[in-house]
């Protein structure tokens, strides 16, 4: 047994209000610079629709994740080592940057110097990529927010896979839902194993996976290779990037950013430990469908007495063993089994996991369209299709997303009965696994989620692994090689086109290009 | 033999290994952020899988027959009983295609590089100065074929061969060994050789790196660091 910790994540969808303040603030901090200006590390979309980039849950076109080959051993799908390297002079999977969108901003300046026009002055929009100006926006990283444009175009979406998705195209019929997604920070991930240089590697400590820049040389089949497309090529630098989970603040003990900003509060951080030995058998099963058990299965108990003390033998930190014990994610996930990893059947094993959420249906019942056990509704009467949430979260199985939807109904029941009639009634909790101790608790964590039950993060320890005695008097953050500042003009090889400056405004060369 | 056949042949061959070399070992130890294949693909997809594919196959291609051609010792090839005169055939050859091959993508990508507007107001002038100087030299490469078909002796692919050897080994007196071959030869040499030159700082580098990706091939899936 090979025990590991990480910091997983999960998203409570029934609360998600679509409202991007995550997609904002993770922008202003990580991706607000030159050439990457266009990948959002975090995004929300709207369901049902294609996402960002175009289809990217359409693995037939964009072969990402893993397959299980006929003798049991996986590989990427988008193929074995040789096949990545005949690949290499040009990655067939490779999105183009208009399936994300061209990035643009406007031409603001004309607003405030436009002369003396018979037509109130217009800022029109100007690419990124060229400084010129474009006649029309087509598409955008949100093109579909709530359910914009025509029910053809979305109807792509691969969600409604096994489901008559027609009779979703009238009007009564709608429904939506968001998703705000992020690198998933697998535990078996697909970026890393299509890297031919080597340089995304996962972090033994936290199992954070991140890009070593340096090492990095823009060969781009992660970018195919990652399922989630969350692995964005920066076009000024010529590197791969992704979240790397704001771990800055995570070893500081602080939330993510996107998680820290959320107004929904529906994010949770929190520690679980695994058994590294399992992975290749989880991630290894036959049938897609059982995927969800089978990364269920390699994760441990922290309350076992014997887990706790081969974690101790193997040198995990008392502090993370502590906040695995008290680790929301591990009591939505493994507890109360309410939370489910995106899209299973990549064999990716993904860290950041989703609530489904129970969509709004009072107004309905109200109405008496629909029937009721008690005063709360039935769980099959909602108006997301239970099947198209298992086709996210379950790779098509239906019970464990139910089961999860009649124990959030099951808590609400519960409650309302205690706070209403000021009784605890377990009867209410009929057909859940749940206590009602069990069921306050979820309560306490889910509707009410005070900032210290979402967040339970152990600060890492440096000192174990490094004297900060040798750091004393040496230099501060700087972007350059050791204690150079980075920011030389030029150099022999090339001026350093990144800059750490905050993209405000088109860089001067692509001005010039636009004429002023 | 004048001066400055003297430097260009017999002292400019040093310099070049030497930049290219030091140059190399600089910039992936100084500034190894800045080593990297210079990918456009995301910004313009079309074309590039089809001329980046040519191009490749045909300049590696190119590069070890090259190597293979002038570096083995002549006296190997008379051991297994290759003729000079069917050396001479077969480099025409195998460099004909290799070279045509090579051309062809060259000339996809530069059409590319040029006339899109997301890739022109992306291109450095060593993004450019790597495209056309190596079109130069492979028109250069092409040309020598011509001038080889009046001569199928193999005599004068010897010499090539010979001076090859004697930079490689340290030998003096290579400059003279091809004072009176055609001057195509001569600058087609002296373009391969600034190849060389201009490797280190342009994004010519992503070759060592491609090399080195053969590793891959015998790598785990996962990688994972720990605390260092």
């Amino acid at each position: 047994m090979k025990i590991r910790a990480q910091i997983g994540m999960v998203l409570n969808l029934d609360k998600c209000i679509g409202c991007h303040t995550c997609s904002i603030t993770c922008k202003n901090v990580w991706t607000s610079r030159d050439g990457i200006e266009y990948a959002w590390f975090n995004n929300v979309e709207t369901k049902p629709g294609v996402g960002y980039p175009k289809e990217w849950e359409n693995q037939e076109k964009w072969q990402g994740g893993w397959v299980r080959r006929p003798d049991g051993k996986l590989e990427p799908r988008q193929g074995s080592r040789l096949k990545i390297l005949a690949n290499i002079f040009g990655n067939p999977n490779l999105p183009a940057i208009d399936d994300y969108y061209e990035p643009f901003t406007y031409d603001y300046e004309r607003l405030q110097n436009a002369p003396e026009v018979e037509t109130p002055p217009t800022a029109r929009p100007v690419s990124v990529l060229t400084g010129k100006k474009m006649d029309k926006i087509e598409w955008g990283p949100n093109w579909e927010d709530d359910l914009g444009g025509e029910f053809s175009k979305r109807s792509k979406d691969a969600l409604f896979e096994g489901i008559q998705k027609e009779m979703y195209s009238a009007f009564e019929n709608t429904f939506m839902m968001y998703l705000p997604r992020l690198c998933e920070h697998c535990l078996n991930p697909a970026c890393v194993a299509s890297c031919p240089s080597g340089s995304i590697y996962k972090r033994e400590d936290d199992g954070i996976v991140l890009i070593d820049q340096d090492k990095c040389r823009g060969w781009r089949m992660c970018v195919s290779g990652c399922p989630y497309k969350k692995i964005y090529y920066n076009w000024t630098t010529g590197k791969a990037e992704k979240c790397i989970f704001c771990y800055p603040r995570i070893e500081a003990g602080q939330p993510t950013v996107c998680s820290e900003t959320c107004v929904g509060r529906i994010r949770y951080l929190g520690v679980l430990l695994y058994d590294a030995d399992k992975i290749e058998a989880a991630a290894s099963v036959e049938d897609p469908k059982s995927l969800y058990e089978a990364q269920l299965g390699v994760f441990l108990d922290p309350h076992a007495p014997e887990i706790v003390a081969e974690a101790q033998r193997q040198g995990i930190p008392q502090s993370w063993i502590d906040a695995a014990q008290k680790s929301p994610v591990y009591k939505m996930a493994m507890e109360w089994k309410v939370a489910f990893p995106l899209h299973p059947e990549y064999r990716t094993l993904p860290m950041v996991w989703y609530i489904p959420p129970l969509s709004p249906i009072q107004s309905a019942l109200e109405n008496g369209l629909i029937g009721e056990n008690g005063i709360i509704p039935d769980v099959k009467d909602l108006r997301i299709p239970i099947r198209y949430l298992a086709n996210l979260l379950t790779a098509g199985k239906e019970e464990p997303v139910v089961r999860a939807l009649e124990t959030m109904v099951a808590m609400r029941r519960y409650m309302r009965r205690k706070s209403v009639d000021k009784v605890s009634d377990p009867s209410t909790l009929k057909g859940t696994h749940l206590s009602g101790a069990q069921v306050e608790e979820m309560y306490q964590i889910m509707a009410i989620a005070n900032y210290e039950d979402r967040f339970v993060i152990p600060s890492s320890h440096k000192e174990m692994v490094e004297s900060t005695f040798d750091d004393k008097a040496s230099c501060g953050f700087s972007f350059g090689n050791g204690c150079s500042s980075g920011v030389s003009e030029g150099s022999l090889f090339g001026k350093k086109k990144a800059t750490p400056i905050v993209f405000h405004d088109m860089r001067r060369d692509r001005k010039l290009n636009a004429g002023g | 033999m004048n001066t400055w056949h003297q430097f260009l042949f017999g002292i400019y061959p040093y310099i070049a290994l030497t930049v290219f070399l030091l140059g190399s070992l600089v910039r992936f130890e100084r500034e190894q952020y800045s080593w990297k294949s210079d990918s456009s693909q995301l910004l313009v997809k079309s074309q590039l899988r089809l001329g980046s594919m040519l191009f490749h196959i045909g300049i590696l291609g190119l590069f070890f027959g090259h190597l293979v051609g002038l570096l083995t010792p002549v006296s190997v090839w008379d051991t297994v009983g290759v003729t000079h005169s069917l050396k001479q055939i077969v480099a025409m050859t195998a460099g004909g295609v290799m070279g045509f091959v090579c051309l062809t993508g060259l000339v996809i990508l530069l059409y590319r590089r040029l006339t899109s507007d997301r890739l022109s107001a992306n291109t450095t002038w060593r993004d450019k100065l790597v495209l056309l100087w190596l079109l130069v030299t492979v028109v250069l490469g092409l040309a020598t074929i011509y001038v080889s078909s009046s001569h199928m002796d193999g005599e004068e692919m010897l010499k090539l061969m010979q001076w090859a050897q004697h930079v490689v080994t340290f030998r003096g007196g290579a400059a003279a060994i091809i004072a009176d071959v055609s001057w195509v030869f001569k600058a087609h040499l002296f373009m391969g050789m600034s190849l060389f030159v201009i490797f280190p700082f342009t994004r010519l580098v992503h070759v060592w790196s491609g090399f080195g990706a053969v590793g891959y091939l015998g790598r785990a899936w996962q990688l994972v660091r720990p605390r260092v």
